[in-house]
């Protein structure tokens, strides 16, 4: 029953002294999908992976891979390789003998060492660059040796630990798609661990969203974006505009959320069935889905000025403020261009559906949603 | 290597480097160039009468028909070789468990530990051999209140003796640069090794090794000079037949008083000591710019 699933876990823990590192994680990883664990740093996502490749033993809980418990199974014998975050190529081999070192390793013969690592240098792209020195390659290239040098002994599960991270922006961005491309192709199972959701959301067919331990909400990237369980999950992926209100009147089909400010947020009832009044809520709402001067619904309706246009080609934006309640909101701009000539000052009308509207109870911690 | 645009102002840099670099070329040139030179020429003279020199190779010749001579510099650097070895094979694991086993402060403590002994002089530490090893000794004692042995052990004057006290002499030497190569080794480094399929033998052989080559060779260059120019330990824990090279020259120096033997000598050994140095460069591909860097 287990064989579908190339990694599973049970309710894994992972404790350092008082402080606990993973907290109680499940989850099961389908056969050739790309699952990547999303989370900020310090919570954990490192702890797991390194538990995935056996540099640290859980205090309690199962790691399963293709079906079996690896519980004890040193590093060496795991049929998962891992990318390090800053590769770890050998610097004292050459290109194509830190490929074939792991084939070395397990003592396959000359010949098939040869044909294998020229095979997987041709799979990434590098066919010639078997003679050249670690210090010769650039950053992408490193990338993909350090992948290569994993998937030729083809593994069960590829695990990489924020690879991508130590690229510059350009290179972060080609290689994102390139990764999701090689995945695509040769079908292992990658577990990617990264702090960035752009590379989750890009590349991944499940993401989990990790906080202080614990996964918050695992899911396809759109789920995340459109459907987040928990504020966590609502604040860290994606941009939002957050306010801290109480929970007011209910209507038929309308929440409103009181602001301290003064103001009301109105959020649609079908979407919050749970909400009660008086509650304290942290409210959610994405720049895109705000209309500027706009038709569509006009369930909430506020008159703002201009604090700042921040333009990004098609992932412009405004800054603006509340005139009401001085609340400082971000504005997606629409990219037909229509609001090309805004600028600070100008006061516009910003309107939103209470369907775009999202309140979670707020939790104990307020800062989790900071 | 001139550069023709800063050429006027070339004489005035080029002026002030020579006077910081003054008191290092003076230095060379007092305390290392002009003695030996003047050695050099000691050794190539032969004294004909009071007073009166002639050169001659006559010391050289000396040193290859005379058995005693030949033989002592042959065992000197054979024991000195194999002290430099003994002391790679204990340092590295020491140097490996302080740089990447231990974590925070027990690292520093170690380190400590390893310095320590280095606080009082060399004669001092190899006294304290003497009192733990002689005849008379903690040792011998303690065996005898145990009724292991029936009379006194002496454990001093053998050879066995005098390569604890050069390889305990030089630990320092070797785990000073080999802490520090290992400490610039990437933990993930290793932990790839042992990801893609690696053990404990094969991940040393072939990950930790060739990082350390560098600290490895200066260590093993630097010990290798201090043991086979070492003159206190293999005297005091070695005795009369401990045979070291260093002695033979003393004696010629001082209790001969044949200086131009003696010249002979250290020349030789300048020879020897240079030449295996080079020769280990050679068999590690190592460059001496490298080891000191």
């Amino acid at each position: 029953m287990a064989d579908q699933f190339d990694l599973e876990c049970r309710d894994v823990v992972k404790k350092f002294d008082a402080f606990t590192a993973v907290d109680s994680i499940s989850l099961t990883i389908p056969k050739g999908s790309f699952f990547s664990i999303l989370g900020p740093s310090g919570c954990g996502k490192t702890t797991l992976l390194r538990m995935l490749a056996g540099f640290q033993a859980p205090t309690s809980g199962d790691i399963l891979i293709k079906g079996s418990s690896v519980l004890g199974v040193p590093p060496n014998r795991r049929p998962v390789n891992m990318v390090f975050q800053h590769l770890a190529l050998f610097p004292m081999m050459n290109v194509s003998e830190n490929v074939a070192y792991g084939l070395k390793r397990r003592g396959a013969d000359r010949a098939t060492i040869e044909k294998k690592v020229s095979d997987t240098l041709a799979r990434v792209g590098l066919p010639d660059s078997g003679p050249k020195q670690i210090s010769q390659l650039s950053g992408g290239q490193k990338q993909r040796i350090a992948i290569a040098r994993c998937l030729v002994l083809e593994p069960a599960v590829l695990l990489l630990d924020e690879p991508l991270g130590a690229l510059d922006l350009k290179l972060r961005e080609h290689m994102k798609v390139e990764l999701k491309q090689l995945q695509h192709e040769i079908g292992t199972t990658f577990v990617y661990i990264t702090h960035d959701q752009s590379e989750a959301l890009v590349m991944s067919d499940q993401v989990a969203v990790m906080n202080a331990g614990r996964f918050e909400q695992v899911g396809a990237p759109q789920d995340l974006y459109y459907n987040p369980h928990t504020a966590f999950v609502a604040g860290f992926v994606g941009e939002s505009n957050l306010w801290k209100g109480t929970v007011g009147m209910t209507h038929d089909d309308h929440i409103v959320i009181n602001l301290p400010t003064g103001g009301a947020v109105l959020a649609s009832r079908k979407t919050h069935p749970t909400l009660a009044e008086g509650q304290p809520v942290d409210v959610f709402v994405r720049p895109e889905a705000i209309a500027i001067d706009g038709q569509g619904k006009t369930d909430n309706a506020i008159a703002a000025k201009v604090d700042n246009v921040l333009f990004n080609g098609a992932a412009s934006s405004v800054q603006v403020r509340d005139k009401a309640t001085g609340h400082e909101m971000t504005v997606a701009l629409p990219q037909t261009g229509a609001f090309a000539n805004l600028k600070s000052g100008d006061l516009v009308n910003l309107t939103w559906g209470a369907e775009q509207t999202r309140c979670f109870v707020a939790a104990q911690n307020q800062e989790a949603t900071a | 290597m001139t550069n023709p645009a800063s050429s006027g102002t070339g004489g005035a840099v080029r002026f002030g480097a020579l006077l910081l670099a003054m008191p290092l070329l003076l230095w060379l040139f007092l305390l290392v160039i002009l003695p030996h030179v003047d050695l050099l020429l000691v050794s190539l003279r032969e004294r004909i009468s009071y007073g009166k020199y002639e050169f001659s190779l006559i010391n050289y010749t000396e040193f290859f028909v005379e058995p005693l001579y030949w033989n002592t510099y042959v065992r000197t650097a054979v024991m000195s070789i194999m002290a430099t070895v003994l002391t790679l094979l204990i340092g590295f694991p020491v140097s490996y468990y302080i740089a990447k086993v231990m974590r925070g402060k027990g690292k520093n403590v170690l380190f400590l530990l390893c310095l320590i002994p280095f606080w009082v002089s060399e004669l001092v530490r190899t006294f304290g051999w003497m009192i733990l090893l002689r005849e008379s000794g903690v040792i011998s004692n303690f065996l005898q209140w145990a009724g292991i042995a029936d009379g006194p052990v002496e454990m001093l004057y053998n050879d066995a003796t005098i390569m604890v006290g050069l390889v305990y002499t030089s630990m320092l030497f070797m785990v000073v640069p080999l802490v520090s190569v290992l400490d610039s080794l990437d933990d993930s480094l290793i932990e790839a090794g042992y990801d893609l399929g690696g053990n404990a033998f094969t991940v040393t052989r072939d990950i930790v090794i060739p990082h350390a080559m560098p600290g490895i060779a200066s260590g093993c260059i630097v010990v290798f000079m201090l043991t086979l120019g070492n003159y206190l330990t293999p005297n005091l824990l070695g005795g009369k037949d401990s045979l070291w090279f260093t002695e033979q020259i003393y004696t010629q120096f001082i209790t001969r008083f044949n200086w131009e033997s003696g010249s002979a000598f250290g020349f030789l050994l300048l020879v020897l000591s240079s030449m295996i140095v080079w020769i280990g460069l050679k068999l590690s591909r190592q460059t001496l710019s490298e080891t000191v860097s």
